[in-house]
């Protein structure tokens, strides 16, 4: 299970380095307090639940081919989260760093582009919007 | 024949609902299922191309031939990380 409603337990994702590891490339995406200009006060997930586990699936095992000797462990948040909280986070552990940064950096763009996921922000005012990164510089990396 | 359209974010939305049973003619594809859409809520019109689609949780081209059963959906803009 890559999805999770309660929060990101990101201790348990340290945990994932074996002896012959040398290196835990760990990325967190937390809570934006502004987006676009716009103060957020929290953000709602929301997931094709389904589609998105096979989804992110299929992007670890097309990265364990890409990357041997790296494992990876993603976990995603859906639901309502505030500012701050970890949304997703990703943990490639392997014998040296390189290699860690690269399959982790790949990891979180690759689930970013296709994984059948979306956000709302909300803002101080009461309105809220649907984040569309095709469209704003919210898709930047 | 029959397909479920299951309907996320912006669009479930627009369209009220989360899912919905659609009864189709033989051979329909994606696209004109699509267009069937937009010709029953303005939201849907306003697109220029078929968004990314998927097709009991894969994502499939526009052309592709609907069958009973399929579950059908039309991805707004994925914005996870």
């Amino acid at each position: 299970m890559y999805l999770t409603s309660s929060p990101i337990d990101l201790a348990s994702l340290l945990l994932e380095a074996r002896p012959s590891d040398g290196a835990l490339c760990l990325f967190v995406g937390v809570v934006r307090g502004q987006n676009e200009g716009r103060e957020t006060t929290a953000i709602q997930y929301e997931a094709y639940g389904e589609m998105a586990e096979e989804e992110i699936g299929r992007i670890a095992r097309d990265l364990a081919r890409e990357f041997p000797a790296v494992r990876i462990r993603m976990v995603h948040r859906v639901g309502s989260l505030s500012v701050g909280e970890a949304s997703v986070a990703i943990a490639a552990v392997s014998p040296h760093r390189a290699e860690a940064f690269a399959a982790c950096r790949a990891a979180i763009d690759r689930l970013k582009t296709t994984v059948p996921i979306w956000k709302k922000e909300l803002h101080p005012d009461g309105s809220s919007e649907w984040v569309d990164p095709t469209r704003t510089a919210g898709g930047r990396r | 024949m029959k397909v479920r359209l299951l309907h996320f974010a912006s669009f479930r939305e627009a369209a009220g609902r989360d899912q919905e049973m659609r009864e189709l003619a033989a051979g329909t594809r994606v696209e004109e299922l699509w267009r069937a859409l937009g010709r029953e809520l303005p939201f849907f019109a306003r697109f220029a191309s078929v968004p990314p689609a998927a097709v009991n949780r894969q994502y499939v081209d526009p052309g592709v031939v609907l069958r009973e059963g399929d579950e059908v959906v039309f991805l707004p803009p994925v914005a996870g990380g």
